[in-house]
This record gives structure tokens, C-alpha cells and sequence, in this order.
């Protein structure tokens, strides 16, 4: 869901709005570092397949069905740097273009959705990696904890948010509770998701996939015997 | 002194980084003017080739010249300039977001502005039909018209020679038969890689086939066409019902 | 969700609005959203003033009603939330249709849905009134990042391809009696993600191979388009500063 105007007051969006604007200039760097010059096809052409798959609607439960938010996937597949740049313009066009999301809530929309679920998500996916056998497999599981704790993690920095600048008067442990409960229902819609595609790439371009890089085998190297 | 070939590919090997090699010594030579068709099965290695002639790919043995300069790191500016590359797909091509800041890509890059990148684009639109269609955004171009943008976009550069990868698919006949027509009238050296025999044989005079890495036959089209053991031999078949010997022989 | 497609965003016309220079229009939603959120709790009245703002830009921009209320569906979700702030609120209750609500909780549901809303219909009128690569040039003019102007402009660029892609491969699952009912099915929705991920990948892959046959060298030219003069500013600022007075005046209504 992508928090509209008026949601949050104008100093926290403020806030908000500085740190994202702090987090994409890193990541500007960072995704430039790893692209070079292919930077702005490839995180256009990967915005695009993220905008695309947002719309993918898959059953969470009886009657409701939710949609991909896609930071840990993006994350896991070109990266953190830029999956975090990828997800936010997703997120400008989608404000701008489709009033889909405030403007003033830009800033907001953009820590929630782009650096909390790509920096969380791509965070737990390497310990995961770290603690799974070290084989291509791995990464399977390990993507879908990221992703599976990645969208509870957005969903409390959302209270968080709402507690210091919301509009209204609310309990805030009861909304934690709540939050949380409804979200890792949500969150393992996006974890199964999330694991099974990039399963489906790792079986047919695992060179595509940047968290399978630590999986690469080194080029092998034969002495000649000495003679 | 006459000038040198548009094109002189000699003795050309190449291996990607993962071990597969894709070209065991291709020889080509290509004439000022000339319009030369690519024939040849899947993977013989018709891409690889193609993205050696401006340099896109390079460090496997052999040369590459193109109107007597060498394809080398120092001069790849002036060897994009000269070598025109229409690519399969005109939506990989057409990037920007309209006609006009896409065909102006290419000259701009050359370093024209103003006035002179201007004329630029107007003279390679109006060559392809499409003079009416700078401002307009090419995904709201039919696919035939955005292959002849596609074209434009490299005339734009006016280069020595064009390279073209099947330019005739997914072309209703229509616009493949207008495309033939823009072709056939532009006064530049083309190579044309294709699968669509006789789109070969109506504008290319000359073929050659490249299979397993090297070139295996450069001969007339219509007699390439006609030998029916070399075309069995390189898994190269004519469409159902279209006989070479039945077409009034091209003069060339 | 952001449903639709591109294209059908902007609306052709030819009015004031749609002349304005984009980056003036930019600012000018900007400004005037700041403006209804920092509207003080108590007061009502401003928002009268907002919604006849974004009406009077509307009918010179002539835009019809209808197509604002389709294009509002994105605001759904939302609403959501808002009409359950008044059950999950503390203080004093009311009965509404036998619920227990809070009033506060009421009051600021109401608040929230009235700023939420305007927000939407400003931004709907901004991209019904600017064409998509106007918006990108208003961005560029407004000191965004180059990097990330070109960017959306790739993205704006193959979006439609790739949604393309994506109905075509929705069509293969379904010509063969797929329909997403249970989690099981996920794995064939999550194969077809696959496949377009590594289509957008090697697309763009194919696009940056395009743009050296062309001579690229790191740097993309900037879009062309007119620098703003002060009259388009002084007629974009009408609808900010009629919010932004308004803003202002029940601030000071509060203040005494």
C-alpha cells in the first residue's frame, strides 16, 4: 500500500523525505560503480520488470489477494544498490504518473518500500547465505526469509512512522500487534514468491543473479607437472 | 586509386569468455556499394560476427577494416560512425522517447547541435518514408514503421555500411515489400544477415554462407539458391513453393 | 494498484493548463499539497477552498469529472485503513450504525481522507494535463539527478513492452486453463516472473549494445525543451497560493 497525503505530518515527511533522498544518492553511486555506463538501460529495463510484477495479484488468503512489493526480490536479483534505485523510481512514476502514492509522502514511500524491504530483505538473504551450505541452492531459502521479513520489518517502520507523526490517536502496542500479524501473512506471499522466481532464474541465468555470485566457481588452474 | 572496400574481414577467431568459440577464421570482403546477404543455420555465428565489425566485440585473433581503417580501441568513435548496425528487435534500438531525440542519438554523439543535427535527422527520415513522425513516441509506431526508424537511426550517421539482422521479421508483407523499396534505393554499402532466402535474393546480388564459424561459400544468390547440395548441406531451405529458377534472374 | 497504461494517462487538449511549462506545474502541486497537509486539526472550512481550487483547474483544463473518479481507485486501499481509525481509536465514543467509534478517531479519519483525496485528484490532474516526457523534462529542469531522469526515462520507455510481455505470457498460462487459485499455483505465476526478469535483463543488455553501435560514451543527452518564463510561474502559482492562504488563514484563526 503506498501511504498517500496527509498520512503522515509535514515534519516527519520532511524527515522522511531527506533520508530518501540521502539513501538514493548512495545508491545512485553504489548502482553506478556496479554498472558503469549500462546503468540507465538496465535499472530503467529492471524498474520496468519491477512496475510489471507489482501487478501480479496472488491469493493470500480466503477472498484477498495482495501483490508483490518486490524490494528484497529486486534486491537479491541486481543487488542492493540498485534494487533500492529501481524500486524508488518505480515508486517517482508511480506517484507522479499514477497519483498512486502522495507527493508529500514520497520521502515516506520510499524508506518504507525501497530501502527498508531492499536493505532488510538483502541483509537476512546474506546471513541466511552465510549459515545454508554454500551451494546455488541455498540462495532459494535464503531469498525468501529476506523477502518474508522484509515486509513486516516496512510494516513496523510504517507504526513507527505513524506513532511520531500520524494524525490520530491510537494504541500504538495494539497497532504494533496487529501490524505485524497481518503482515508476515503478507510477508509469506512475498517469501514464496520471491524464492520460487528466483529459483526460476537460477536454473536457466544464475550469472543474472547478484546474490549467486558467491556461488561462482573460481576458473581452475593446472599445473604443468614440473619437470 | 580506387577506394578501399567498404568492408575486409580477414582470418577473424573469437571465443567468449566461457570457451565457446563462435568464429574459426571468417575471410570477407565487401565492395564500395556492394549488397551483400549473411546466409547460414542458428549459432553458426552470424551475431558474433556482426558485433565484431564495429568493435563492440574484439580480442580474438584476425583483423578487421572498414574503409581501410582498422577496428581498434583508439578509433572506435570513427568506426561506429562508419558502420551502421540495424538490430534485430527495433525496440531495443528505439530508446528514447520520441522519433526525433532517437535518430538524433547517433549525430549527436558525433558531436552535431543545432541546425546541422536537425537537417540530420529530416534527410535520414524522409530516406525511410517517416518524415512526418519525429515528434511522435515509437512504441506508438507500427512494427514496420519502427524497423524503418530503426534504419534511420543509423543513416543519421551516414556510415559507409550498413549492417543489418533479419530485417525482414515479423514484417506483414507489406512492410516488408516497402522496406525492400527503401533499401534497394539507398546509395550505401549494405550486409544483411538473414534467414528470409528470398528477401536475400531480391536485394543482395552476392551471399555468402557462414557455418561453424567460418565462411563456407561466396557466391552469386541466385546461384547459392540454386545449388540445392550446398543449401541441404547448411540446413538452409527455401519456403514452401518458392523456386529461385522461377524468379527473373537479378541484374547486379 | 497502479493499473492501465501509459498512454492513456494524458489527455489531449489544448488549454492554459496544458501550455504551462511542466516544471512550473510541478512545483505547483507540490505547493499547494504541502500546503492542504499542513492544514491545522481543527479547522474545516480551508478544505472547501482546496477542493475549489482543483475544481476550477479541472474545468479549465477540461478534464472530465468521470475520468477523475475511475482514475481515483487508487486511493482504495487506503480508504480502508481510514474508515478503521475510528474503531481502533482511544477517547471518548460514539454509536455509528450500532459500532462503538471514537470521536477523535472519527474526526481525524475524516481529516485524513479529505487531504489523502485531494493529493490524488492534484497529481491525477498534473499527468492528465502533462505528457509523460514533459513530466521527466519538468524533473530535469527542477535539478533531479540526470542519472536518475534517465532512468525513468528507460523505464517510461519499455514499460508497455514489458507489460506486453507480460499479457502475452498471462494469455499462454491461460489458453492452457490457468487461473491463480491457491498458493500452490504461485510456482507458475513466480516462473513467468522469471522468464520476464531475465527478458528485461537481456533487453536491457540488447539496448545498451544498440546505444554503443551508436557511438555512446557514458553520456546521454539531456531532453530538450523551453526554459519557463515568469508569467507561466505567476499564472502556475494561482492554485498554490489560493491553499496556501487558506492554510495560512486558519492557522491564524487557531493562533488567537
Amino acid at each position: 500500500m503506498h501511504v498517500p497525503d496527509g498520512f503522515i505530518n509535514a515534519p516527519v515527511s520532511l524527515a522522511t523525505g531527506l533520508v530518501a533522498v540521502a539513501g538514493l544518492a548512495v545508491c545512485l553511486r553504489g548502482a553506478q560503480r556496479e554498472l558503469d555506463d549500462k546503468t540507465a538501460p538496465l535499472a530503467g529495463l529492471v524498474a520496468a520488470f519491477i512496475f510489471a510484477v507489482q501487478m501480479l495479484n496472488f491469493p493470500v488468503a480466503v477472498g484477498t489477494s495482495g501483490h508483490l512489493m518486490g524490494g528484497a526480490l529486486a534486491a537479491v536479483l541486481v543487488g542492493p544498490y540498485t534494487g533500492v534505485l529501481c524500486v524508488s523510481v518505480v515508486l517517482l512514476v508511480q506517484a507522479l504518473f499514477f497519483a498512486d502514492g502522495g507527493l508529500t509522502a514520497l520521502g515516506t514511500n520510499i524508506v518504507l518500500m525501497a530501502l527498508v524491504t531492499a536493505v532488510v530483505g538483502y541483509t537476512i538473504t546474506v546471513l541466511a547465505q552465510a549459515v545454508l551450505p554454500n551451494v546455488r541452492g541455498s540462495l532459494v531459502p535464503a531469498a525468501a526469509l529476506g523477502a518474508l521479513v522484509s515486509v513486516p520489518a516496512a510494516a513496523l517502520v510504517f507504526v513507527l512512522l505513524f506513532a511520531l507523526g500520524g494524525n490520530a490517536d491510537i494504541p500504538l502496542g495494539e497497532v504494533v500487534a496487529g501490524m505485524t500479524g497481518v503482515h508476515v501473512l503478507i510477508g509469506i506471499g512475498e517469501a514464496t514468491i520471491t524464492g520460487l522466481t528466483v529459483g526460476s532464474i537460477l536454473a536457466v541465468r544464475p550469472d543474472l543473479v547478484y546474490a549467486a555470485r558467491r556461488y561462482r566457481q573460481d576458473l581452475a588452474i593446472h599445473h604443468a607437472p614440473a619437470r | 586509386m580506387s577506394s578501399p572496400p567498404s568492408l575486409v574481414v580477414e582470418g577473424l577467431a573469437f571465443a567468449y569468455p566461457d570457451g565457446h568459440q563462435a568464429l574459426y577464421g571468417v575471410d570477407l570482403t565487401v565492395g564500395r556499394g556492394e549488397r551483400v546477404a549473411v546466409l547460414g543455420p542458428n549459432g553458426a555465428g552470424k551475431t558474433t560476427l556482426v558485433l565484431h565489425l564495429n568493435g563492440i566485440l574484439t580480442g580474438g585473433r584476425g583483423r578487421v577494416e572498414v574503409a581501410g581503417l582498422p577496428v581498434a580501441k583508439t578509433n572506435l568513435a570513427e568506426i561506429r560512425r562508419r558502420v551502421g548496425i540495424v538490430f534485430q528487435d527495433p525496440d531495443d534500438q528505439l530508446f528514447m522517447p520520441t522519433v526525433r531525440e532517437d535518430v538524433a542519438f547517433g549525430p549527436a554523439n558525433l558531436g552535431l547541435r543545432g541546425p546541422e543535427l536537425a537537417d540530420r535527422i529530416e534527410e535520414a527520415l524522409a530516406l525511410v518514408g517517416m518524415a512526418g513522425y519525429a515528434d511522435r513516441p515509437p512504441h506508438h509506431l507500427s512494427y514496420g514503421q519502427r524497423r524503418r526508424v530503426a534504419v534511420a537511426t543509423v543513416l543519421a550517421m551516414r556510415p559507409e555500411i550498413l549492417v543489418l539482422d533479419e530485417p525482414s521479421s515479423n514484417l506483414d508483407p507489406a512492410s516488408r515489400r516497402e522496406l525492400a523499396d527503401i533499401l534497394l534505393a539507398l546509395p550505401v554499402t549494405i550486409l544483411m544477415v538473414t534467414h528470409d532466402l528470398p528477401y536475400a535474393l531480391q536485394l543482395c546480388p552476392r551471399a555468402v554462407i557462414l557455418d561453424d564459424g567460418v565462411i563456407v561459400r561466396d557466391a552469386p544468390t541466385y546461384d547459392l539458391l540454386c545449388d540445392d547440395a550446398t543449401m541441404a548441406a547448411h540446413r538452409l531451405e527455401l519456403p514452401f513453393g518458392f523456386d529461385p529458377r522461377t524468379v527473373a534472374r537479378p541484374t547486379g | 494498484m497502479s493499473g492501465g497504461h501509459t498512454h492513456q494517462l494524458y489527455v489531449e487538449h489544448e488549454t492554459l493548463v496544458h501550455r504551462l511549462p511542466p516544471q512550473c506545474k510541478l512545483i505547483a502541486v507540490l505547493t499547494f499539497v504541502i500546503a492542504v497537509v499542513s492544514t491545522p486539526r481543527s479547522a474545516v472550512w480551508p478544505y472547501a477552498v482546496y477542493a475549489g481550487a482543483l475544481a476550477a483547474v479541472a474545468v479549465l483544463a477540461r478534464i472530465p469529472a468521470p475520468l477523475i473518479l475511475r482514475r481515483m481507485v487508487v486511493e482504495v486501499p487506503f480508504v480502508v485503513f481510514a474508515l478503521l481509525l475510528p474503531v481502533i481509536s482511544r477517547g471518548p465514543r460514539v454509536d455509528v450504525l450500532g459500532v462503538s467509534m471514537s470521536e477523535s478517531g472519527l474526526a481525524a479519519a475524516g481529516i485524513l481522507l479529505a487531504k489523502g483525496t485531494l493529493g490524488v485528484v492534484a497529481s491525477i490532474l498534473l499527468a492528465a494535463t502533462t505528457r509523460p516526457r514533459d513530466l521527466l523534462l519538468g524533473l530535469q529542469h527542477l535539478r533531479m539527478p540526470q542519472l536518475l531522469v534517465q532512468i525513468m526515462t528507460f523505464m517510461f520507455r519499455y514499460v508497455e513492452v514489458v507489460l506486453a510481455e507480460m499479457g502475452r505470457m498471462r494469455v499462454a498460462r491461460e489458453s492452457r486453463g490457468f487461473r491463480a487459485r491457491n498458493l500452490g499455483q504461485l510456482r507458475v505465476l513466480a516462473h513467468s516472473a522469471g522468464a520476464l526478469f531475465i527478458r528485461c535483463f537481456e533487453r536491457g543488455e540488447r539496448v545498451h549494445l544498440a546505444m554503443l553501435s551508436r557511438g555512446y560514451s557514458g553520456r546521454l543527452p539531456t531532453l530538450d525543451g523551453a526554459q519557463a518564463r515568469s508569467t507561466d510561474w505567476a499564472v502556475a502559482a494561482c492554485l498554490p497560493a489560493a491553499a496556501v492562504l487558506a492554510s495560512a488563514a486558519a492557522w491564524f484563526a487557531v493562533g488567537r
